[in-house]
């Protein structure tokens, strides 16, 4: 099959991915699409390593994938105990960065 | 190499960082102490600049007694210190009116009931005042020393800048206790005010000097040294063209005229010294503003000849104006302070026109300017402090007949005025009276109405002395006390500079004149010779 | 005997410095301290008039250099002196003069509690007024100018405490500082043209400059002469200056520093006789002057202002005698010395007057006055008859000679002259017998003041009449001593030259016309004032009569034209300067606080609107990059 199918199907996922961030207002949607658009990230560099023959891309999507378990550990938490003081998971709810 | 200028820019130095570690000033005597170990401190600096001044050969280099320390060597910026003819006065002026400014100021810091009712000295900051005061007047005259001992570019403009922090504090920090919290209002917009202004023009230097490095690294003089970069321009080594010449001149130019300042910049100034307590006011118009001035003389005319005779007319009109504009201002003040500041634009205009007329005379009567302003507005201005700290108010309106109650103080107030004025035989007169034929010799017609500010001086100072001392006492200055001895003791040294000075100015003129006639050889400018040169020697000596 | 230059001025600087610095330890004999000073200095003088009598002429003029004092470049300053017969003239007379008015003010100044400094003020003038006259060059003599002006300034207002005595000191410093800009101008223009500002030297080399720059010379000096010398237009000052003690208005605003405009002329007359334009102006300048005051010294009714017109008037004499170049020099000193004597008599008479009528200046109140005041009575009558130009004293002599002079000036220049000196003449027997006859004269006019105390006149201590006696000699005997064998014309000829024009009238002549003027003009004055009693109210008085009381409107003149507007401009000035200039700083600022206000909108706290800007802003930059690489 052609490699670059893999491509086309990455920016399918990651367009998904980004499209529901900025649409969907839970916090636990939000984060699953901002996991969906870094394995689609991982899907590409993945593909760009079996194209070009070398292992960086390989390399490079275990280190996405660490940096994703650890951002979702801190993450959840930090939704965990946001849903606790203010029962809601909406984002759109915590404007608190604003000064 | 000997470190004499080395230590005396560290003896300031640490001594505002030993003063400001000393215990809070919880009780009088602490706080006397914190006082006499910064005046002590301040006294030695006098005395190590006053060994400059003896060490330094008139006939001798330009630059002397230079050292150099190794500081960012990748980019060629050295700790590079030395001594001119120009350097060795203003230093001296800075060291001699630190300790007389903290004699005048010694209870200006002292903690005192704030206007809600408590006293100040219960809370933290007012625990720290004094020796927050002392502490930053003996930083900036740290400050101000490398400044003009700084042979390196870079390391100018680091002085330069920083200089504005403790300035900013000291005005901030500490007004006169002339107002209620509308005063304070006013003085931080008047800090922040000073801040900005000298903040803008100092950002504009930074990129003219990294513009002037890069210049000369690309033409391999990469260094910030400023004795190895004036005479690579006067070689012919270092060849800048016009227009990044006279656009570096005008980077430099703007930082050097905000601070001097220069009209139309000079608007931070009137808020500056109004709102300053009169020490502070001393050394923002009698100290760090002769920084602007005095780096005209050293940078822009040393590093951008060409550039500088091209701007020299523009400059010349500018500096006319603020003469005359400085002084009709000055007429229309209600306050006194204000008054002052504004009569010291007028006189900064008299520096800037002598420095750029190009003429030898100009050129050492503005140096001299600088000396005698410095002494004149001190006298002027501290005596206008001890006044306005008796009556509890600013405004003109607020005296009348101080002379028949504390004559002493009338009259070395009236001294300091007809310094003011220039009254021929006190200091400012010698060094007025050159600007003016330095500058009527190459442009008779700005010497000429540069000339009308001496009638408009007349009417400002003599209007302020009439309006404050004269006439029936008023009731509110009727219990007025007469000047204490320590006040008398900061009022003598500096009239008796003045008419010193005045009388025999020679050993300043000695000292500056070497230093002048290089400056004008690096513009290649030359005095215009007499019309009709007198056959016989001038002077007196043939009977 | 050349160092003892220096200490003529040493002997009075030290006395002043001693005085005001002395503090209340002196208060007790400060008078007398500042008193000897002048004397010792008058003694150096005569020491050094002595030893130049002794010498032949050519040996007379000496010099002094004491040190160099400015010295930049091609500019060199000396404070050096030079004592020639002109120099000699004015120290005699500053000194002579001086010490008199010292010894008066004992006595008049002896209830003032301030009395030590008014001394150590008077030995201040004497100072700097001798550095003027003995300076050898033009910026040393500028030190003693401003020196003599601020001399008068402290003098004029030395009683601070009333308003118009503060008003009339700053006046008269602001009026002449005008004046000092011509002379700094003047100094510049010498020093562009000659390298040098020496007197030697400049008149040496004076005639190689241009006829142009020589007028401008002049016409600066001039200006520098008129605020000195009080002549239009810059005369508002001496009227409001008797607001100072009386010994003051005797010694500086009568005998000495308002002639330093006639020294400076009389010392320049190298370069005013190579510019006759400029002599033209001097000589202008006179002529109105001395109408002028007159007008204004007929209609005063202030015996100190009415003096004070004439003051105006007589300088007015001198300084057209100078105009007229080497014929009007020796005359115009002449007059100068003359006048120093008989006015400064009369402002010591006036003076007395006044200690004995509780500082009275009204005329109307005075009347009869000489039954009671014998000694001030003969003694002002002395000068009265001097500066009527009486036949005998001593301002016959020298008024005489000047119009004469004037009328030598030639042509219809010269009638037109001599028709104003002598048109000057009728005025000044007019207004003087009127002073004569309301204060010696006619019936007692004095009433109680506001308290009730009735004024009792009476004769002045010895200290104070002592020297109105030895000033009435002067005013006699003096004139007739100078014209005896034109000895003054051969003392003053080697410095200022002298050459006898051609008058187209006899000298007989001259003298008859100027007698016959006096008298009509004393004639009047007794048909107005004698024959019937002077009224307390002064009448309404014509229109010229109501001006002539204003100054002939010069403060209103003033007022409308430089005050007025420069007010105007001042607050003009303060509002642009916080308003425009300041204006436009804040409204940058706040301008740049505005755009920064709405700006922070943006950052309105929602993660999901900051994703959006990531993405779009990624998007820009990826389609940036594909155009860019296209491209």
């Amino acid at each position: 099959m052609n490699p670059v199918n893999y491509l086309y199907l990455a920016a399918l996922l990651f367009t998904i991915g980004a499209s529901g961030v900025l649409i969907r207002r839970n916090a636990i949607v939000l984060f699953m699409c901002v996991e969906l658009m870094l394995n689609a990230s991982n899907l590409a560099l993945v593909t760009f390593s079996r194209l070009h023959d070398n292992l960086d891309g390989q390399i490079l999507a275990f280190f996405t994938m660490v940096v994703a378990a650890a951002e979702v550990v801190v993450g959840l938490a930090i939704i965990v105990s946001i849903f606790r003081t203010r029962h809601s998971a909406s984002v759109d709810d915590s404007n608190l960065m604003k000064l | 190499m000997s470190y004499l200028l080395a230590v005396t820019c560290a003896v300031p130095a640490a001594g505002a960082i030993l003063t400001a570690a000393l215990p809070a000033g919880t009780n009088e005597a602490r706080r006397r102490t914190t006082k006499a170990i910064a005046l002590g401190v301040s006294v030695v600096t006098l005395a190590l600049t006053a060994l400059i001044a003896a060490d330094f050969k008139p006939g001798g280099a330009r630059y002397q007694l230079t050292e150099s320390h190794s500081w960012i060597r990748s980019f060629g910026i050295n700790f590079s210190l030395g001594v001119d003819g120009i350097a060795a006065v203003l230093v001296l002026l800075t060291s001699v009116l630190v300790p007389l400014v903290m004699l005048a100021s010694w209870h200006d810091a002292d903690p005192a009931p704030s206007p809600d009712g408590t006293f100040d000295g219960d809370t933290f900051e007012g625990r720290r005042r004094t020796q927050g005061f002392f502490a930053l007047i003996l930083a900036v005259e740290a400050m101000v020393i490398v400044s003009f001992l700084a042979t390196d570019v870079f390391l100018f403009y680091v002085f330069f800048e920083a200089m504005l922090i403790p300035m900013y504090f000291l005005i901030g920090g500490f007004g006169d206790r002339a107002g209620g919290p509308e005063a304070s209002r006013q003085r931080s917009y008047a800090a922040v005010k000073f801040l900005l202004y000298n903040l803008l023009g100092g950002l504009v230097m930074l990129a003219a000097v990294i513009g002037l490095y890069v210049i000369a690294q690309g033409q391999g003089q990469g260094t910030f040294d400023l004795q190895t970069l004036t005479s690579a321009v006067a070689d012919g080594k270092l060849v800048i063209n016009p227009t990044a010449e006279r656009a570096l001149f005008l980077g430099f130019f703007f930082a050097f005229a905000v601070k001097a300042p220069l009209w139309p910049l000079h608007t931070w100034l009137p808020n500056a010294m109004g709102e300053a307590t009169a020490g502070t006011a001393v050394l923002i118009t009698a100290v760090v503003d002769k920084v602007g001035t005095f780096a005209m003389l050293r940078f822009c005319l040393g590093l951008f000849p060409d550039a500088s005779k091209f701007f020299a007319p523009a400059i010349l009109v500018l500096s006319v104006i603020g003469i005359i504009y400085g002084a009709l201002l000055a007429v229309g003040q209600k306050d006194i302070k204000r008054l002052v500041a504004y009569a010291s634009i007028s006189h900064f205009g008299f520096i800037i026109l002598g420095i750029f007329a190009m003429t030898s005379q100009g050129q050492s009567g503005a140096t001299l300017y600088m000396v005698n302003h410095g002494i004149s507005t001190a006298l002027l201005m501290l005596i206008a402090g001890f006044l306005i700290s008796r009556r509890g108010s600013r405004l003109i309106a607020d005296f009348g007949g101080v002379q028949k109650v504390a004559p002493v103080l009338a009259g070395t107030f009236l001294i300091g005025g007809l310094a003011t004025l220039s009254l021929p035989g006190l200091a400012p007169f010698v060094s007025e009276f050159l600007v003016l034929v330095g500058t009527f010799s190459r442009y008779p017609a700005l010497g000429v109405i540069a000339t009308l500010g001496i009638v408009l001086a007349a009417l400002y100072v003599l209007v302020l002395y009439q309006r404050t001392m004269t006439g029936p006492v008023k009731e509110s200055v009727s219990k007025m006390p007469d000047l204490k001895a320590r006040e008398l003791l900061v009022a003598a040294p500096l009239i008796a500079l003045t008419v010193v000075l005045g009388v025999y100015p020679k050993p300043l003129t000695d000292l500056v004149n070497p230093a002048v006639a290089d400056t004008l050889s690096q513009v290649h400018r030359t005095d215009p010779a007499p019309a009709h040169p007198v056959a016989i020697p001038a002077g007196g000596e043939q009977q | 005997m050349n160092s003892l230059i220096p200490l003529l001025i040493a002997a009075p600087l030290v006395g002043a410095a001693l005085l005001l610095l002395g503090g209340r330890a002196l208060d007790r004999f400060g008078h007398w301290l500042g008193t000897f000073a002048s004397l010792l200095s008058f003694v150096f003088a005569l020491l050094l008039f002595s030893s130049m009598l002794g010498r032949s002429v050519d040996q007379r003029p000496v010099r002094e250099h004491l040190f160099s004092w400015i010295s930049v470049g091609t500019f060199q300053a000396d404070v050096s002196f030079q004592l020639d017969q002109l120099s000699m003239t004015f120290v005699l007379l500053i000194t002579g003069v001086g010490t008199l008015i010292h010894v008066y003010s004992v006595g008049y100044m002896a209830h003032d509690e301030r009395r030590r400094r008014f001394f150590g003020y008077l030995n201040l003038f004497l100072a700097a007024m001798l550095l003027l006259v003995l300076a050898d060059n033009y910026l040393l003599l500028y030190v003693g100018w401003e020196g003599v002006g601020l001399a008068s300034y402290l003098l004029i207002g030395f009683w601070q405490h009333k308003p118009a005595a503060a008003t009339a000191a700053k006046k008269a410093f602001i009026v002449n500082r005008v004046g000092d800009m011509g002379l700094s101008i003047a100094i510049m223009l010498m020093f562009t043209q000659f390298g040098s500002f020496a007197f030697g030297p400049v008149f040496a080399t004076a005639h190689q400059a241009s006829q142009g720059r020589l007028t401008a010379i002049g016409l600066l000096l001039l200006l520098a002469a008129c605020g000195k010398s009080a002549q239009v237009p810059l005369q508002s000052w001496l009227g409001d200056a008797m607001e100072g003690p009386t010994p003051v208005s005797a010694l500086i605003h009568a005998a000495t520093m308002v002639t330093a405009g006639v020294y400076l002329i009389t010392r320049s007359n190298a370069i005013f006789d190579l510019a006759p334009t400029a002599q033209l102006a001097v000589v202008c300048v006179g002529a109105v002057t001395l109408i002028f005051g007159a007008i204004v010294g007929c209609a005063k009714d202030d015996i100190k202002k009415a003096l004070a017109g004439s003051t105006m008037s007589q300088i007015g004499y001198m300084i057209l005698a100078a105009g007229l170049g080497p014929i009007g020099y020796v005359f115009a000193i002449m007059h100068l010395v003359t006048h120093g004597f008989f006015k400064a008599g009369l402002f010591l008479g006036a003076g007395s007057v006044m200690h004995g009528m509780n500082d009275e200046v009204n005329m109307r109140h005075y009347g009869g006055l000489r039954k009671y005041m014998p000694i001030t009575y003969v003694t002002f009558g002395l000068g009265y008859l001097a500066i009527i130009g009486f036949p005998g004293p001593s301002g016959f002599w020298s008024k005489d000679r000047i119009i004469e002079a004037a009328f030598a000036k030639g042509g219809t220049e010269g009638w037109i002259l001599g028709a104003v000196t002598l048109i000057g003449a009728a005025v000044t027997a007019f207004y003087m017998t009127r002073v004569m006859i309301m204060t010696f004269f006619g019936e007692k006019r004095w009433q109680p003041d506001a308290e009730g105390h009735e004024p009792h006149p009476h004769e002045s201590p010895k200290s104070m009449t002592v020297p109105m006696i030895l000033l009435a000699f002067g005013s006699v005997f003096a004139g007739g001593l100078f014209v005896l064998n034109n000895n003054f014309q051969h003392w003053l000829e080697p410095v200022t030259g002298f050459s006898e024009g051609n008058s187209p009238l006899s000298s007989g002549v001259v003298m008859a016309l100027s007698i016959a003027c006096m008298l009509a003009g004393a004639g009047l004055a007794y048909v107005v004032y004698g024959r019937s009693p002077v009224p307390a109210v002064p009448p309404v008085g014509s229109a010229l009569t109501r001006a002539a009381r204003r100054d002939l409107l010069q403060d209103d003149f003033n007022h409308a034209v430089l005050v007025r507007p420069g007010s105007a401009l001042t607050a003009a000035l303060v509002f642009f300067d916080s308003k425009g200039l300041d204006g436009f700083v804040n409204g940058l600022a706040a301008s740049i606080g505005g755009i920064s206000g709405r700006l922070r909108r943006v950052q309105n706290g929602y993660v999901r609107s900051y994703a959006l800007s990531m993405f779009g802003g990624t998007l820009v930059l990826v389609a940036t990059t594909l155009l860019m690489r296209s491209v």
